[in-house]
């Protein structure tokens, strides 16, 4: 990521550690856990809750906001398989929401470089 | 505010100025903390010195006010920039300046005057929706026209003006003048082909569920190509924080 990235996020090291936690609650084999996340909304919320949802090893994955002024995001994933636990799941979520990125990068990239549109003034 | 003797009353003409949008580029600037002093990085500053009086040149029946006072109305266009630092050096190719310059301010009548500073700075929409560089942004899905039935004819030209101009063409098969969908793109899901019973079974609205259009409107400031850009670049260090941050519960498990 960029440094402009970087700052528009206006996130420092020292929030990094507290960004996430894991809710009491969780089973012991972490196979369901719900997280909060800090300074978060439905912005990655959905995106997450729906690419978790995409994978097939998992149950069940839905996120919520328990409060408008507060600036938490909770988001609960229960796997079905024993071979991948919540932590892993999530992880999972935000590779595969990180490679939609790419790929949607590089395709309006190579797209917008073809000239193929028309610039009507309004 | 140095001098506001209009009508409208400080706090609500600082509220207006407020709203206009500035073309500059945001990424150029810096951002300014409450208690930091403004400097030619994080700050931009306008000036709106204007005084409305009588046309002398306007005839005594004139009842417009715009013939028969001068300044009776301010516009962004009336917003002088005013170059701090290097800023008229940095900002040479493009100079800043309201978006619009036709973005009515005030009315003044002939006496009144408005003389101001305006300091614009960087900020964010989650903070005011002022800050945001989109105006609208919104997706849809693509339009999907399946013709199941035969459509011939007169019928062939009433169903091409159900949708609007460049959706349907008329062309000829087999000696007939049948539709025939060209660009669903431009079709606005009016469903006006529906209220008419001789198309009743022979056309079916469906939507691609796998084709978003999406439309990004800016506020000119940013473009939008460069919008969509930034966004999904926000959206991947988002993931990236996160994910930096659960690295130390996979440490644990």
């Amino acid at each position: 990521m960029s440094e402009e990235n970087t700052e528009m996020q206006l996130e420092s090291p020292e929030t990094l550690v507290e960004k996430i936690r894991i809710l009491p609650g969780a089973s012991h084999d972490l196979s369901s856990a719900t997280f909060e996340i800090k300074e978060e909304d439905h912005t990655l919320g959905n995106a997450l809750r729906y690419a978790v949802m995409r994978n097939p090893q998992v149950d069940f994955c839905g996120y919520s906001i328990p409060h408008p002024s507060e600036e938490l995001m909770n988001i609960r994933i229960q796997t079905a398989d024993a071979g991948l636990n919540a932590v892993e799941a999530l992880d999972k979520g935000l590779d595969d929401i990180l490679l939609i990125c790419q790929s949607a990068l590089k395709n309006f990239q190579s797209e917008l470089e073809k000239k193929d549109y028309e610039i009507v003034d309004f | 505010m140095l001098n506001n003797t209009g009508v409208i009353q400080d706090e609500v003409l600082s509220q207006r100025l407020g709203l206009i949008p500035i073309k500059a580029d945001p990424r150029e600037f810096s951002w300014k903390d409450a208690d930091e002093d403004p400097t030619d990085q994080n700050t931009i500053v306008f000036k709106l010195n204007i005084g409305c009086r009588f046309n002398p040149g306007a005839s005594s029946s004139e009842t417009d006010p715009k013939k028969k006072y001068i300044n009776s109305s301010v516009y962004s266009s009336h917003l002088k920039w005013d170059p701090k630092g290097d800023q008229a050096e940095r900002f040479s190719d493009s100079p800043i300046k309201p978006v619009h310059d036709d973005i009515l301010i005030a009315k003044l009548r002939p006496g009144q005057e408005i003389s101001c500073e305006l300091h614009c700075q960087k900020g964010i929409g989650r903070d005011h929706a002022k800050f945001s560089p989109v105006a609208t942004a919104s997706y849809r899905l693509l339009p999907k026209i399946i013709i199941t039935g035969d459509i011939s004819g007169d019928d062939a030209y009433k169903f091409q003006k159900c949708f609007p101009e460049g959706v349907v063409d008329v062309i000829s098969e087999n000696g007939k003048m049948v539709p025939k969908v060209v660009n669903p793109r431009k079709d606005t899901v009016s469903r006006e082909v529906l209220r008419h019973s001789e198309f009743d079974g022979k056309v079916k609205l469906e939507r691609v569920r796998d084709h978003f259009i999406f439309n990004i409107e800016s506020t000119g400031a940013i473009s939008p190509p460069e919008l969509l850009h930034m966004a999904i670049e926000i959206l991947a260090s988002k993931c990236q924080t996160l994910k930096q941050s659960i690295s130390s519960l996979l440490v644990k498990k």
